[in-house]
């Protein structure tokens, strides 16, 4: 069989002068996902490249001008993304204990016309994918969420979320690593540490690796 | 490494600073750093030190320090009057000082971030890779916070080249008063609505009172950037972002390592320094620019940067 060619097409948006993102898709999926990495990974390793960030379907590259010109750099992109990306090693697998007593809860399942209790067993089923550790120190970006449990953001971010608040929003899921603002519905809570400042690395999580939650009551 | 100053009073907020924890993203952590990368990296060199040691950064209202020692020191970036036993000290020049001398500013004439490099270079906490103070973990730098009065700021082995009255030539001085941001259009630019485009390269913007080293919040224009919400994806210090309420956010050195917001401009990084130098506020304007206007104006910062190196 001759080698298969990806039929991913890369869009690339300039960041300036010293940076790019380079775009493999828009959508939530493990695929795009996995690609970006395998991207983000090949062009860590050229001396042009400062840094490049998986997230989603896309790769946010620092480069250096004076070693590399956009166009040279968006060609050499384009090269390294019809690369069929090596067979993905499974990500760690954290689990992940929740007390389900979030504020938002009730409010969750009346809007999705589910029971409470619905919500917790829709929202543990699923082996979720870290699509990107951003944001705040530890923060990960996870799903896809359950169709059944897809709403938009609040209206009204809170101000204060505590630490350890179990979020969902849009098709994702994730984890409030430190105090800080928020607009997630909050549906659960977990004394696991994603923030981990005296470590390095400091979080918890990392692109690609899977999170298993699981109910633990009161 | 020996005991080189004393915090006789803190300032507003004076932090240690050096060329920041790049890698740190990885995890979220904003990659932090001088805000004014070109006057952090001349006053190190102005002292013959690596361009990315650390120094202090000094904002808006600077700290009376006493020296313990002799040492070489270089004051750059914003000018807020920096006095030595109460007479004008130049700035961008190796000043020396002698052990018992006291070191204040007396006010803001221009800038907003001023940095105290040593010879030597500041030696404090490390936190993966960086001595950069990050206040919102409070990790890096002085014990992960400002300065306070009675700290006592360490300093490494000075390079034996390292000579009083070295100076940046005037001409090669950033002009702090010209609030004018070079800046490209951002990823999300099509997105703006044709006013909303116009008024994003026009229209004058204030830095508002929320505003900090993570970045500074817009008042002015309202832009509308009308679309599907974006999943959230790397950022850069530069970045414009356009949250929802049409108020811009430029982010800074601080910044967030991800986000989902239309990002709809992108600050040339040859202007970055002068966005350091902003505070709240102060007015500022982007004017578009290519690709190319901003590597040249970058080459030639560079370059002023070269003419250091002994």
């Amino acid at each position: 069989m001759p080698p298969q060619r990806s039929s991913v097409r890369v869009r690339v948006h300039p960041l300036g002068d010293t940076a790019l993102v380079a775009e493999l898709g828009s959508r939530l999926d493990t695929a795009l996902n996995t690609r970006a990495i395998a991207l983000a990974a090949a062009l860590q390793k050229r001396r042009d490249v400062r840094r490049a960030m998986a997230g989603h379907g896309m790769v946010t590259v620092q480069f250096d001008p004076e070693q590399v010109s956009l166009d040279a750099l968006t060609a050499a992109i384009r090269r390294l993304a019809t690369r069929r990306p090596p067979v993905e090693e499974p990500g760690r697998l954290h689990r992940i204990p929740v007390v389900y007593d979030g504020p938002d809860l009730e409010e969750v399942a009346r809007k999705r016309g589910l029971t409470p209790s619905e919500v917790v067993d829709i929202h543990v089923r699923p082996i979720y994918r870290v699509f990107l550790v951003g944001f705040v120190p530890g923060w990960a970006y996870m799903g896809p969420l359950a169709d059944e449990l897809v709403l938009p953001r609040r209206a009204t971010p809170r101000t204060q979320v505590p630490a350890g608040s179990v979020a969902i929003a849009g098709q994702e899921t994730g984890i409030y690593p430190l105090v800080s603002p928020g607009g997630w519905h909050l549906i659960g809570r977990t004394s696991v540490r994603l923030f981990l400042p005296d470590s390095d690395p400091p979080s918890l999580f990392r692109t690609g690796d899977r999170v298993k939650f699981f109910a633990l009551t009161g | 490494m020996m005991p080189a100053l004393r915090v006789i009073a803190p300032g507003l907020l004076t932090t240690v600073q050096d060329a920041g924890r790049p890698h740190a993203i990885a995890s979220g952590v904003p990659p932090g750093g001088a805000m004014d990368r070109f006057a952090h990296a001349a006053g190190n060199m102005l002292v013959a030190n690596d361009r990315g040691a650390a120094s202090l950064e000094c904002t808006l209202r600077g700290p009376h320090l006493e020296a313990e020692r002799s040492c070489l020191v270089a004051i750059t970036g914003a000018d807020l009057e920096p006095r030595v036993n109460g007479a004008q000290a130049p700035m961008w020049t190796a000043v020396e000082l002698h052990a018992g001398d006291v070191l204040t500013f007396a006010g803001r004439r221009s800038g907003a971030r001023a940095y105290l490099a040593v010879a030597g270079g500041v030696v404090a906490d490390r936190w993966l890779g960086s001595m950069s103070t990050n206040l919102m973990v409070g990790r890096g730098g002085m014990h992960g916070r400002a300065l306070i009065q009675g700290d006592i700021i360490m300093v490494g082995e000075a390079a034996s080249r390292a000579a009083p009255e070295r100076a940046l030539p005037d001409d090669m001085r950033p002009t702090y008063g010209d609030h004018a941001l070079h800046a490209l259009a951002g990823p999300h630019a099509a997105r703006l609505l044709p006013e909303s485009r116009q008024s994003l390269f026009a229209a004058q913007f204030q830095v508002s009172p929320d505003s900090n080293r993570m970045g500074y919040r817009l008042e002015g224009a309202l832009l509308e950037a009308p679309g599907d919400e974006l999943l959230s994806f790397g950022l850069i210090a530069g970045a414009v972002q356009l949250p929802s309420g049409g108020k811009p956010i430029l982010l800074m050195a601080d910044h967030q390592t991800a986000g989902g917001y239309p990002v709809v401009a992108v600050v040339a990084s040859a202007s970055i320094p002068i966005a350091a130098q902003l505070a709240p506020g102060d007015e500022l304007r982007f004017v578009e620019t290519t690709v190319e206007r901003a590597l040249e104006m970058r080459a030639s910062q560079r370059e002023a940067l070269d003419s250091l190196t002994t």
